[in-house]
């Protein structure tokens, strides 16, 4: 009962979700304030139709109700009551109306928090962002119903894919969709300013906090994402350059680009079509994503289901929304006022630089994402692309970028000095260069890997010209330090969310050159009572027994650690193995410290005597997450700051009057 | 020709379309049929350095038996977590494992040998773009192919890293129906 109500509910919303993706657009055209007011109370219905639809599937999933067929297939009885839930999104039908949800909510959000917005922006962006939801529902509705019966009901369900019932996971997705879906907001004001033929700085103030909310869930998700695959898939590595990996962060690296040149729409007035081209594509991205994870075009470690009839569906999708959208630019977008100059040296500059090679990365990215696709389509043999592509097109590129960023936050707008600011970034340079000769003495010269002096160089000249240019606004050793101190509390909140998210990158690039750089990693078989050793750690396997899970039986093994001989730790990493469907998953040990991350995995038991053990110690590998952590905190306190509350309505509420 | 620029994006988009839409009726995981039950193309694989005799891989090699061939390559996560799994089925012997070193630099993969154990029989390097093992049907590493005794290649397993329980389940009666044949 509650699953047809639930699958009703979506009907609705998508009844609701064609009227308001018609009405306030056509009252907009005409000017009639009414049908533009339509907005408002549609989006709250189409919100609050998807809600209970998501609610029944939830309430399907926490009450084990396998005569729902998703249910059946991806949940059982025994599974702990976080992963039924988590088990909602766990799958293709209902990871969809998780982010169908999402987007109803920003549409609600829109309506709550955008009532000093001129009417027509907002009633057209309404419009639009209603269609992508006529969109969607549409996609759940015909190919993908997570309501469908199973008649007659089994007595259990399927189970939920172990390598996915872990609490890192479980958050992941939804933070994952709420950077997608986010992206979306800015999609629909593009759209809505190219229908209206006008941007100018209250649209880019409204823009910006909605991408930066969406840019902090995706930098947020990538994270933990990530996070999960360093410690579940038990190898020690973190990134894979794998298609759903890609896949988000391809919208990551267009997000950061349209972050900041919005930053120059509203400052500086510039830059404004290449910003809507950027807010289109940041979606289309997002929408890309869910076409490669979703159809099975490409083959990926995390083989979700996969189906090309859903595949051809998402094309459609994406042809319609990126394709009518980028058309409407090819019309729209030459006619759009150009705004304030700038030359080639000066804060713009550096911004569309850094845009430039943001949009290039993602486009190599793209590149070697679909190139086995493409030689696959031309008959040019089955190819696959691994990380070496990667490492080779993608990190040179991104080197220029963290130079560039260094540079730029210290130029000045319209003209810059380079020759000025160098001089101010002296003492960073130094630093800089003497930390590579560091790090290359201390990895013994040519012994390590060239590259390595490089990459520690880039993230430690980040940091210090980060540094540096705070401390210039605090006046820093130029005036008492109490007036330091009191400059420092006047600065505005933006500036300290650059200045966190800027050394946060820093710090997570020097984490992860450490840990390319200088992992060191030993698998053997070892005997109980046998020592390995690892950079300086030793590894004593003491024994290995079975314990029991709540829906897993494990091997754990017990490992005494030394460190250069005196004791250090005990680690217990597990094998299980899940019972409903019947596969394995490694369950890492893991200590950190401050240089890195001591790391064993146990596998299959070789005889009876000894079992297959990996043993790592990852250097630097902390660093990446704390860097992580704070370029989303970074943009946390970038969002509070008061303008973005404050500003935007005050000035909309000015443009409305003048329009 | 300034609208021509900004008629740029939509025009990429079309050709992707285009990609898209063809990639949708392929599967990517597949051995191209006319490669299946065919015999193994003209192999004559360099052998790794410092790994003496027995090495090297050519078609001759895959004659008279029925054998394994398994791709790896030192830049693999995956090909590390089903090593243990060759290692053992090469301890147990009666099969022969030959290995293919795919788009890897030669030295790197003779090194990874000797770090995490070497149960081949005969390895052949294939830097890249690795050519060889692309027309035996490889599209990733780990790979692994079943080779009759008339050197026809016979199965291909291409779903991740090969565990004990598939090797148990799925590659050994693989073979044994092979070797009765």
């Amino acid at each position: 009962m509650i699953a047809e109500i639930g699958h009703f509910a979506l009907i609705l919303a998508l009844a609701v979700a064609l009227l308001q993706a018609t009405i306030p657009l056509i009252g907009a055209q005409r000017g009639n304030a009414a049908w533009m007011s339509f907005s408002g109370p549609a989006s709250a219905a189409q919100f609050l139709c998807v809600a209970i639809a998501f609610l029944a599937l939830t309430h399907a999933y926490v009450t084990s109700d396998f005569s729902v067929l998703n249910v059946a297939e991806n949940s059982h009885t025994d599974k702990p009551m976080l992963y039924k839930v988590a088990g909602v999104w766990g799958n293709h039908e209902g990871s969809l109306l998780l982010w169908t949800t999402i987007l109803t909510l920003f549409g609600l959000a829109v309506t709550i928090f955008g009532r000093n917005l001129p009417p027509g922006l907002r009633a057209r962006a309404l419009s639009v962002q209603a269609m992508i939801s006529v969109g969607f529902l549409l996609f759940i509705l015909l190919t993908s119903n997570p309501f469908a019966r199973l008649d007659p009901a089994p007595l259990n369900g399927n189970g939920l894919n172990p390598l996915l019932q872990d609490p890192g996971l479980a958050f992941h997705p939804p933070c994952l969709y709420l950077g997608y879906v986010g992206f979306s907001m800015a999609f629909s004001f593009a759209v809505a300013a190219l229908i209206e033929g006008r941007v100018d700085a209250a649209w880019a103030r409204w823009v910006r906090p909605w991408t930066l909310a969406a840019w902090i869930f995706l930098t947020a998700g990538i994270a933990a994402g990530s996070w999960w695959a360093y410690y579940t898939l038990g190898w020690g590595g973190w990134w894979y350059w794998d298609p759903t990996e890609n896949a988000s962060f391809m919208p990551w690296l267009a997000g950061t680009a349209l972050l900041h040149s919005a930053v120059v729409v509203e400052k500086r007035d510039a830059l404004k079509s290449w910003t809507v081209l950027l807010a289109i594509i940041t979606f289309g991205f997002s929408l890309l994503g869910t076409f490669l994870v979703r159809s099975g075009v490409l083959t990926s470690v995390h083989a979700f289901a996969t189906d090309p009839a859903r595949g051809a569906f998402i094309l459609a999708l994406l042809l319609v929304m990126v394709g009518g959208s980028l058309t409407l630019y090819a019309i729209r977008a030459p006619s759009l006022k150009v705004g304030g100059l700038f030359a080639p040296i000066s804060r713009e500059g550096g911004l569309l630089l850094n845009n430039v090679l943001m949009a290039t990365g993602a486009g190599t990215v793209l590149l070697g994402t679909l190139y086995p696709l493409i030689a696959d389509a031309l008959g040019m043999g089955k190819v696959s692309v691994g990380p070496p592509f990667f490492n080779a097109v993608f990190l040179p590129l991104m080197a220029p970028m963290v130079v560039a960023m260094g540079l730029a936050p210290l130029l000045s707008w319209k003209r810059g000095d380079i020759a000025a600011v160098l001089m101010r970034l002296k003492v960073a340079i130094g630093l800089t260069v003497a930390g590579a000769a560091v790090a290359w003495f201390a990895q013994g010269g040519s012994a390590g890997p060239w590259w390595s002096a490089g990459g520690i160089g880039l993230g430690l000249w980040l940091l210090t010209a980060t540094v540096t240019e705070l401390a210039e606004r605090v006046q820093l050793f130029k005036v008492p330090v109490a007036e330091s101190a009191r400059r420092a509390g006047l600065l505005p909140r933006s500036a300290w969310g650059m200045t966190l998210a800027h050394s946060g990158l820093a710090i997570a690039i020097i984490g992860m050159t450490g840990s390319a750089a200088w992992k060191s990693e030993s698998v053997q078989n070892q005997r109980i009572g046998e020592t390995v050793t690892v950079a300086g750690y030793g590894f004593t396997l003491k024994s290995v027994d079975p314990v029991a899970g709540p829906n897993y039986s494990a091997d754990r093994a017990t490992f005494e650690v030394t460190k250069d001989g005196a004791p250090f730790t005990v680690m217990t990493p597990e094998r299980r193995m899940f019972r409903q469907p019947p596969r394995p998953a490694t369950d890492a040990a893991i200590r950190g410290t401050l240089i890195g991350d001591v790391y064993a995995v146990v596998g299959e038991p070789s005889g009876r005597i000894s079992w297959v053990t990996r043993l790592y110690f990852n250097p630097l590998v902390p660093w990446m997450w704390v860097g992580a952590a704070m370029m989303t905190l970074g943009g946390l306190v970038s969002l509070t700051d008061r303008r973005h509350r404050i500003g935007a309505p005050a000035r909309a509420r000015a443009a409305a009057a003048k329009a | 020709m300034r609208r021509l620029l900004y008629l740029m994006p939509v025009l990429i988009l079309g050709v992707l379309a285009l990609f898209f839409a063809k990639g949708l009726t392929l599967d990517p995981h597949n051995i191209p049929p006319e490669l299946l039950n065919q015999p193994v193309p003209e192999l004559n694989l360099p052998p790794l350095p410092g790994r003496g005799e027995n090495s090297g891989l050519s078609t001759a090699d895959l004659k008279g038996r029925v054998s394994v061939v398994n791709v790896y390559g030192s830049w693999c996560v995956s090909c590390v977590e089903e090593h243990p799994t060759l290692l053992e089925v090469k301890r147990q012997g009666g099969i022969p494992v030959y290995g293919i070193d795919w788009r890897d630099d030669p030295m790197l993969g003779a090194a990874w040998l000797k770090k995490h154990g070497d149960p081949y029989d005969r390895v052949g390097s294939d830097p890249a773009p690795g050519r060889a093992a692309v027309a035996l049907g490889i599209t990733g590493a780990p790979e692994t192919l079943l080779i009759d005794k008339n050197g026809i290649i016979r199965f291909k397993y291409y779903a991740g890293p090969i565990t004990p329980e598939v090797w148990q389940d799925i590659l050994l009666p693989k073979i044994q129906e092979l070797q009765k044949e």
